[in-house]
């Protein structure tokens, strides 16, 4: 599903470049549920944002779905990141005038479907993240898990290839935070290719792929046999 | 194309932000009435002058003499001078090309009665050309013809005011009154948009005032219509010519002003469109600055309105919005609100024109202010172009920006 050979990313600061990513490898085949760990730092977030299509790496391959990605514009960039991915950010990222209802069903409307059409989906999912009673209420009259559950809610709506979250439980407490991975987890469990960005250990451990990175570099990358359980009463 | 979407989307976000709206809606309309509300006025003032026009033809001129103040060629000062038909056929000669009308006046008072009414009036002696150069509206009947020259006949146009004094509501055509002892057959009524004074007198044949009044070729002036195809720098050389060739012909000093003048209803106009030249000028100048004001508040305001949403415009693209669906739907957006904006300043400001028209023309000479219709859509058009492009430029440029760098801005 995703391909990474040989990637380089640096960001210039003045005059200098700050060389971030220093060659990555990375192939994460189709249903897997990875974690990326990394210090801050550490280049994990640029990863991201080139595994999404919201940066451009500077040297190497990535193949996202079979298909390189390269010199890509604005345009098609956008149509990608409709078509397969799903992001969920750490700070949510939801447009705060418009109801849970509509954030959820504005892929759909970058995506061409008609309103009826994008309002019974978007609801279908708020349902599958338990905020259906929710639906016409402001990203600020929501707690911060279920912003997040909404985000969640809006990447998955398009049924994409690919759910890219950035630190999802970063501004969340231990609580939330559970209630957020379980949710993941749920996704991966149908099949969904889940791609998370972390420096929390407890919630990488909850993934089944960990990747470490350390200055720009993968460290570790291990098959995490140890889950914890999926929390039972 | 109609995107129902798109306007959902547009009024959410002016929703959503009312008090930007309405400040950017706010500067346009302001800038706009300000337009509406100079041009009305400016253009009251222009109605005003030419209204000053309206009692007479514009294009007319009077010959009109009295003594001489200087001597010359052997002749004293003093002397008076009179205008007589061979004056009035010379110059009908030889200047036919540019004369397209041509009346003499000869000025009388006489008792004009009817039954047992009778009240002092003047009459005025003339051509048949008086009628257009004074612009006498006939209201009954006719005005003095050429056959009525011709047969020096004694028929009289009497103003409606002389009719309501002499005949009441009775009629007045065909009838006989009595002017100065003599019968005259009343053969119209006219008025005069010159005022009361204009309505108050009564129009004779030339040949019959010079056959019954003294039996002479004397005129008391010569009134020439130019032709209408001078401009106004020729009309005025034209009227200087006609001055010097007649002060030439009577043996008047070229200098002697109170003897021999030509009246030339050009120069004043001449004045007037000067003035009006400037002023237009002014106000082009002014209103434009007033509608660039506009446009450069609605561009700040719209630069300022991207960079705030530019987060938003980096989570719709994360989400798969394409840079044309960004730029389209802010430009959308500010093409509505300067339209909307402009039509409300515009609606507001000739509200206002036509109520405070009235008492402006009272108090201050400034006569049925309005805009027109070509300056009223050329307003609204500049209006929403520069909307759109306010709206475009930076619109432009945030669409570009990566959404990577988008999603960090707050």
């Amino acid at each position: 599903m995703i391909r990474i050979k040989n990637l380089h990313k640096s960001y210039p600061i003045g005059k200098d470049s700050l060389h971030v990513l220093k060659g990555i490898d990375l192939h994460i085949k189709e249903g897997e549920f990875v974690s990326i760990m990394g210090s801050s730092g550490s280049g994990k977030s640029t990863l991201l944002n080139i595994v999404g299509l919201l940066d451009e790496h500077d040297e190497g391959e990535y193949y996202l779905n079979g298909q390189e990605i390269k010199n890509l514009n604005e345009k098609k960039g956008a149509v990608l990141r409709n078509k397969f991915l799903g992001f969920v950010f750490q700070s949510f990222n939801l447009i705060s005038y418009k109801t849970a209802l509509e954030n959820v069903s504005l892929p759909l409307y970058y995506k061409g479907v008609s309103r009826k059409e994008r309002q019974k989906i978007a609801l279908d999912y708020l349902d599958k993240v338990g905020l259906k009673d929710w639906a016409s209420h402001l990203p600020n009259e929501l707690s911060g898990g279920q912003k997040q559950r909404v985000a969640i809610a809006r990447a998955l709506v398009t049924q994409p290839k690919v759910v890219l979250a950035d630190e999802p439980t970063g501004a969340l407490d231990s609580t939330t935070t559970d209630s957020v991975m379980d949710l993941l987890k749920d996704i991966n469990n149908e099949g969904m290719t889940v791609f998370v960005i972390t420096h929390e250990e407890e919630v990488a451990d909850q993934t089944k792929r960990i990747v470490r990175l350390k200055d720009g570099i993968i460290t570790s990358d291990t098959i995490n046999v140890q889950r914890k359980p999926v929390k039972t009463v | 194309m109609f995107d129902l979407d798109r306007w959902r989307e547009i009024f959410q976000s002016i929703n959503k932000n009312k008090l930007r709206s309405v400040m950017s809606g706010f500067t346009v309309a302001f800038a706009i009435l300000l337009f509406t509300l100079l041009f009305g006025i400016v253009s009251g003032l222009k109605n005003t002058f030419e209204g000053a026009f309206v009692d007479d033809a514009v294009n007319s001129m009077i010959v009109r003499v009295w003594k001489t103040t200087k001597p010359f060629k052997g002749l004293q000062s003093g002397r008076r001078i009179q205008l007589k038909n061979p004056d009035y056929d010379y110059l009908a000669d030889k200047y036919d090309s540019k004369i397209d009308l041509m009346t003499a006046r000869i000025f009388k008072n006489f008792s004009i009665s009817y039954e047992n009414k009778q009240d002092n009036y003047s009459v005025t002696a003339v051509h048949p050309d008086h009628q257009f150069l004074e612009k006498t509206i006939i209201d009954e009947g006719r005005y003095i013809n050429q056959l009525d020259i011709n047969e020096s006949s004694k028929v009289i146009v009497i103003g409606r005011l002389i009719k309501a004094d002499l005949f009441g509501e009775k009629p007045a055509l065909g009838k006989r009154v009595n002017v100065g002892g003599i019968s005259y057959k009343v053969i119209g009524v006219f008025s005069d948009d010159g005022g009361d004074n204009e309505e108050r007198i009564a129009y004779i044949p030339v040949t019959t005032s010079q056959k019954l009044y003294g039996n002479n070729e004397y005129l008391n002036q010569i009134r020439i219509g130019y032709n209408q195809d001078l401009n106004l720098d020729e009309a005025i050389a034209f009227g200087n010519l006609i001055e010097r060739d007649m002060k030439s012909k009577l043996d008047i000093h070229p200098d002697d002003q109170s003897a021999l003048s030509v009246r030339n209803m050009a120069e004043g106009r001449k004045g007037v469109d000067d003035f009006m030249i400037a002023l237009f000028f002014i106000v082009v100048f002014i209103g434009s600055g007033t509608l660039i004001a506009g446009i450069i508040g609605i561009s700040n305001i719209m630069i300022f309105v991207i960079k705030e949403r530019t987060k938003e415009f980096g989570i719709r693209k994360a989400l798969g919005a394409k840079p044309s669906s960004i730029v389209g739907m802010v430009v959308q957006e500010s093409v509505l609100i300067t339209t909307i904006a402009g039509y409300l300043g515009l609606t507001l400001g000739t509200y206002i024109l036509s109520l405070i028209g009235n008492s402006l023309e009272r108090d201050y000479f400034i006569k049925d202010p309005s805009v027109s219709q070509g300056l009223v859509i050329g307003a609204t058009f500049v209006l929403i172009i520069s909307g759109l492009i306010a709206a475009l430029v930076p619109a432009r440029k945030a669409s570009q920006i990566k959404p990577v760098v988008a999603l960090r801005a707050d």
